[in-house]
């Protein structure tokens, strides 16, 4: 071999080495993310919460631009998120389900292939198009059956919010069912079952696990939205369970705020990191609650 | 002989009786059609669910359409943002959103499918495969505006890009990362063995491998997963709006540290202000008409790109 070769053979021998390396550099970068938002969150709101007592945060004043005394009690934020929450899943919790069941049990397979598709477009939405039909065209039509609503309320958005997230329950039930055996299902037939009962006494059973992480899913990107909220139901922070009053969620709250001029430093913008947290470790558990579903309770055949 | 036919004969009589007593052919028949008009009732009730979810679907589009009519011409697309409706057009906006692209599109791809090869490739089980596997499936679950309050304090403030279209397109690359990790691994999960044994067996060092053989065929997957990846960048508002996008902007962005706006976020403003004036609910499902035309497009190409190129082996 000559020296050339041998520096050749030496040159590639280094690449190698080196991609590991570097290609490793670049996939920390998700890490990286995940230790920069725990750390954003957690040293910006430590400084909310060296100034705002708890027992001020735990309650339901929340005034935060009050030139004197602001008070920061984040229990409206917080029932505004459950009570959105609660009514998207009221409506997509039995839409969703009903319509895997139906995917899944009743349709044939080719019509199963043309409907699957619809009905995840409605999950390729921007959020802020939900925004607008929430605003422009639900709120008015729900005016028309309940008059006292207010042109800013919880229930228009929570119901498009539902809307949104039915394509995640539809989707994650459906694949759910379709992974129960069919052996299962020609059984239940042999024993003489109908399709209905063969569906809710014999698949929903035997997918329970992952029909339940669908639904926890839902709920924390039902937790996590933003524009929806942000735009039909108002910036007023009512602590109430009126859902025809405008409230505002965590999310919501965190968006008025930075497009408002909370100056850097003040306790009303550390007190955004603060509702951040707060949000995240929200939805951080009810996504680990769904893994551990899963994990758990999952049915091997 | 006799006997026992006579008693076998008397047993077997018996038990009729006794299930004439137990089983009322009629009342058996009753019950079988209640459970299957119950069964019909249910196939109807539901067929009438999917029928409504696809009536949102229509009402959603049909409400936005039919706003947007009369004010979506090539005047808007071609104008400038105005305060008066009626002169207002979006050509900076389309800009903004498109320059934005610009940003996301090659740094997610990068890290992305980087991220992919090393998960796929290089370290195939283990502690760091897990650590990181595991954190790109939590950071899929964390909501968008809390990578608003990221973009906000990291890109924002500690290296000083402000609201610039980098600060945004860095926090949108960040918040999409995880699509295009996972769709660029299962690109590469599908890349056959046999083509990575074909390619050592010539000789082929390991990243001559990735680079020219488990790459090459992967990329219709790795393209299709970062193209719908890029079209939820698109349409994200919360975390831009949280880095502190100025409400009106009449400036055309002429560089990447310069404000902007997007399509998302001038249809927020516009929702926003319909309360002073009317008008802009038209200019905002213009708008809309002009997102959701573009992502549209998008899918249709990541679908083409899927259904063409994508090798089966």
């Amino acid at each position: 071999m000559t020296e050339l070769n041998i520096k050749k053979q030496k040159k590639i021998l280094d690449i190698e080495n080196i991609i590991p390396a570097f290609l490793f550099l670049i996939a920390s970068v998700s890490v990286l993310t995940s230790i920069g938002i725990v750390i954003t969150l957690v040293v910006d709101a430590s400084h909310f919460f060296a100034e705002v007592p708890l027992s001020e945060v735990f309650s339901t004043e929340l005034a935060p631009l009050k030139a004197k005394n602001p008070s920061f009690g984040f229990l409206p934020l917080i029932m505004g998120t459950i009570v959105t929450s609660i009514i998207a899943m009221l409506v997509a919790a039995p839409l969703g389900l009903c319509s895997a069941m139906f995917l899944s049990e009743f349709m044939s397979p080719q019509k199963r292939r043309v409907i699957k598709p619809i009905i995840e477009v409605l999950a390729g939405i921007p959020t802020i198009v939900y925004g607008f039909f929430a605003y422009n065209t639900v709120t008015p039509l729900l005016m028309k059956l309940v008059p006292s609503l207010e042109a800013k309320n919880a229930l228009s958005p929570g119901i498009v919010m539902g809307i949104m997230i039915i394509p995640i329950v539809t989707s994650l039930s459906e694949d759910a069912m379709s992974a129960v055996p069919e052996a299962i299902r020609q059984g239940a037939y042999g024993l003489g079952s109908t399709k209905l009962e063969v569906a809710t006494k014999v698949i929903v059973p035997a997918a329970i696990s992952g029909i339940v992480a669908a639904f926890v899913l839902a709920i924390s990107r039902a937790i996590g939205e933003t524009m929806i909220v942000t735009i039909a139901s108002g910036s007023a922070k009512n602590f109430t369970l009126d859902v025809t009053m405008p409230m505002q969620t965590m999310t919501a709250y965190i968006v008025e705020f930075t497009s408002g001029d909370a100056g850097s430093g003040t306790v009303g913008y550390y007190s955004l990191y603060a509702v951040g947290l707060i949000l995240f470790i929200f939805t951080l558990l009810t996504n680990l609650f769904a893994k551990y579903i899963t994990k758990k309770y999952r049915r091997e055949y | 002989m006799d006997n026992t036919a006579n008693t076998l004969e008397n047993k077997f009589s018996h038990n009729i009786n006794m299930n004439k007593k137990f089983i009322d052919p009629k009342a058996a028949m009753k019950r079988i059609q209640k459970r299957r008009l119950y069964n019909k009732l249910a196939e109807t009730f539901f067929s009438v669910i999917i029928v409504f979810i696809l009536f949102v679907l229509g009402l959603l589009l049909y409400e936005t359409i039919s706003t947007s009519i009369g004010w979506l011409d090539l005047d808007f697309l071609m104008g400038r943002l105005s305060i008066r409706p009626e002169r207002a057009g979006i050509k900076s906006v389309i800009i903004g959103s498109a320059m934005l692209m610009v940003v996301v599109a090659p740094v997610t791809l990068v890290i992305g499918v980087a991220t992919a090869i090393y998960l796929e490739e290089y370290s195939k089980k283990g502690f760091l495969h897990g650590m990181i596997s595991v954190n790109i499936s939590n950071l899929a679950g964390v909501p968008s505006v809390i990578f608003g309050l990221l973009g906000l304090t990291v890109f924002g403030r500690l290296f000083g890009l402000g609201s610039s279209i980098l600060a945004g397109g860095f926090t949108l690359s960040l918040l999409v990362l995880p699509n295009v990790v996972v769709s660029s691994q299962e690109a590469i999960k599908a890349v056959p063995n046999f083509l990575r044994e074909a390619s050592y067996g010539l000789g082929a060092t390991k990243w001559t491998t990735v680079r020219k053989v488990v790459l090459p065929s992967a990329i219709p997957g790795i393209m299709t997963g970062s193209i719908l990846a890029l079209s939820r960048a698109i349409g994200e508002t919360a975390p831009l709006v949280v880095l502190g996008i100025p409400t009106l902007i009449l400036k055309t962005p002429g560089s990447f540290m310069d404000d902007f706006t997007t399509l998302p976020i001038q249809i927020y403003y516009w929702t926003l202000d319909t309360v002073l004036t009317a008008e802009y609910a038209n200019l905002a499902a213009a708008t809309i008409v002009v997102l959701l035309t573009i992502l549209f497009l998008l899918n249709s190409v990541a679908i083409v790109i899927r259904n063409k190129f994508q090798r089966r082996y």
